[in-house]
């Protein structure tokens, strides 16, 4: 999925995200399991803060915040739900 | 133009509105109005309203410029306000009796006996939420205080304060009781040509919010002036504002001082580091402190004597202690001003002073000035994000980098933030203070 921001600079989404995550993960000095679609996001080595760091930098790379409309729907699991729920909200 | 000088003789001099007319109209009791918008004079005029007006009427309100014309009639009904004297910009609530300020006022030479203890009216300074009315005293308004700025004639003062808020009435009866002449600020003056004034003027004795100075220090007319007195008060001062401070002005004494409009000024710090040694709480001081549930507590002869409202809350505890609201922490003897008790950012759970993590933001040297607030967040219900003002040739990627490392080096990684922005500018608030929006 790519994503053209507001500069016209092309992204794929997919590589935003994992770039992101491994980015924060590195800045707070947490160990990732290799990401794969399967593996459970909190058993990546994410803690909560984590996610939610990603989430903030996320909103402001991609402008979008899959979490904020009025859609109630569960917090992804898996890394792979995660980066669908981005590319489902482009 | 407001002259360079105002001594509080100049001002009486300057009089010309016969108070004793107003105050049979009124029935005793005058508020205050003006607005920065209208004539420079209208500053001039507050000033001299005060010195007229005090020992007459029964009670002043001071409004300050930026005052929402909207909350007047509130103000007016909740502090029983009789008259109202303005500058001609404000509709004026029907039956109210009102007067235009005139660019001159006589002092009465003689207090009319059977007259009351004038009741001076402030409202609070506070960044959230609607200003309350406190009532103060010209006594404790202007008690003795041992804290460096009770100096000799000859002074001249100066603040970035509205002289209606009390950190200005401060300055102003400090100049009017010390005999020295005082720059009134002016809110519609450009920062530059303020301070470019206050050179001009030979300001000796100088006052403003951490904040304040931060913009002062931007500018390139900060050199215009060399005080020998900076004062900071109204905001937490953090090490680097005051080292700042001591590099601009490396002839002034810096000192910061622990003063609000509900507490009064309670003391000052002069040893040019930030916090306050916790000697200060020891009994026998000028003044009792103690700390309760983590906030700083005060007891003196200058804290309001209550606030104005029907559904008006208790300024002071069973034992007379004003609670301030500031949250210090103990730390090698030493306390801190960690943040405002509301202001606190709640990330998970764990609670983040904005003002802790300013302190380590604005030690970077690209940093002019920064404001950490919450941001909500799915996961943790808000995180920590610094918008910072980024010193001329610095980029704010490299700016970030380090100082995110230097805030994962001192904090929690909790309080770390987690974005950086950049702005152009940080908005102050109408008193001088950071404008911190929830």
């Amino acid at each position: 999925m790519i994503l053209q921001d507001s500069q016209g600079t092309r992204m794929d989404v997919r590589a935003v995200i994992i770039e992101q995550i491994e980015k924060v993960a590195k800045q707070q000095q947490k160990t990732l399991l290799p990401l794969t679609d399967d593996l459970p996001l909190l058993e990546s080595g994410l803690d909560s803060l984590c996610l939610a760091v990603i989430v903030a930098v996320l909103d402001d790379r991609l402008g979008l915040d899959p979490f904020s409309g009025e859609s109630e729907a569960p917090f992804p699991k898996t890394v792979g739900a995660f980066i669908s729920l981005y590319e489902n909200a482009v | 133009m407001p002259s360079d000088r105002l001594s509080l003789w100049q001002l009486i001099a300057r009089a010309g509105l016969p108070p004793g007319r107003f105050i049979e109209e009124s029935g005793g009791r005058v508020a205050w109005r003006d607005f920065a918008a209208g004539s420079s004079l209208d500053v001039d005029a507050a000033a001299l309203a005060a010195v007229a007006l005090d020992g007459l009427v029964r009670r002043i309100v001071f409004c300050p410029p930026d005052f929402p014309e909207a909350q007047l009639p509130a103000a007016i009904a909740d502090a029983g306000v009789d008259f109202l004297l303005h500058d001609g910009t404000v509709a004026v609530p029907a039956g109210l009796p009102a007067g235009r300020c005139g660019t001159t006022l006589t002092p009465a030479p003689v207090r009319p006996a059977g007259t009351e203890d004038t009741e001076w009216v402030l409202f609070t300074s506070g960044t959230t939420g609607r200003p309350k009315m406190l009532i103060h005293t010209l006594p404790g308004l202007t008690g003795p205080l041992d804290d460096g700025m009770a100096v000799a004639a000859g002074a001249v003062w100066s603040t970035f304060y509205d002289i209606r808020r009390y950190g200005g009435l401060q300055i102003l009866l400090r100049a009017c009781l010390g005999g020295g002449s005082m720059v009134l600020s002016d809110a519609r003056e450009s920062l530059a040509a303020f301070l470019a004034r206050a050179g001009r003027s030979g300001v000796t004795h100088i006052s403003g919010t951490p904040s304040h100075w931060r913009r002062a220090l931007m500018s390139p007319a900060a050199g215009a002036m060399a005080p020998s007195y900076v004062r900071l008060s109204g905001e937490v001062a953090d090490q680097a504002i005051l080292n700042n401070l001591k590099l601009a002005y490396p002839g002034a004494a810096v000192a910061h001082a622990f003063a609000s409009t509900e507490a009064g000024v309670a003391f000052d710090v002069r040893d040019g580091l930030a916090g306050f040694p916790a000697s200060l709480l020891a009994p026998g001081g000028k003044i009792d402190m103690r700390v309760e549930d983590g906030s700083l507590r005060i007891r003196s002869s200058r804290v309001a004597v209550r606030y104005i409202g029907a559904q008006a809350p208790a300024l002071a505890d069973a034992d007379g202690y004003v609670d301030t609201g500031d949250m210090v922490e103990l730390r090698d003897g030493r306390y801190f001003f960690v943040g405002r008790r509301e202001g606190i950012i709640n990330v998970g759970g764990q609670k983040v002073h904005p003002e802790e993590v300013e302190a380590v933001v604005n030690a970077h040297p690209g940093v002019r000035m920064s404001r950490v607030r919450g941001r909500a967040n799915p996961i943790t219900g808000a995180i920590v994000a610094a918008d910072v003002v980024l010193s001329p040739g610095y980029e704010v990627e490299a700016v970030a980098a380090e100082v995110l490392a230097a805030c994962r080096e001192r904090l929690p990684v909790y309080k770390v933030p987690a974005l950086v922005n950049a702005v152009e500018a940080l908005d102050l608030g109408a008193a001088g203070k950071l404008s911190r929006r929830a």
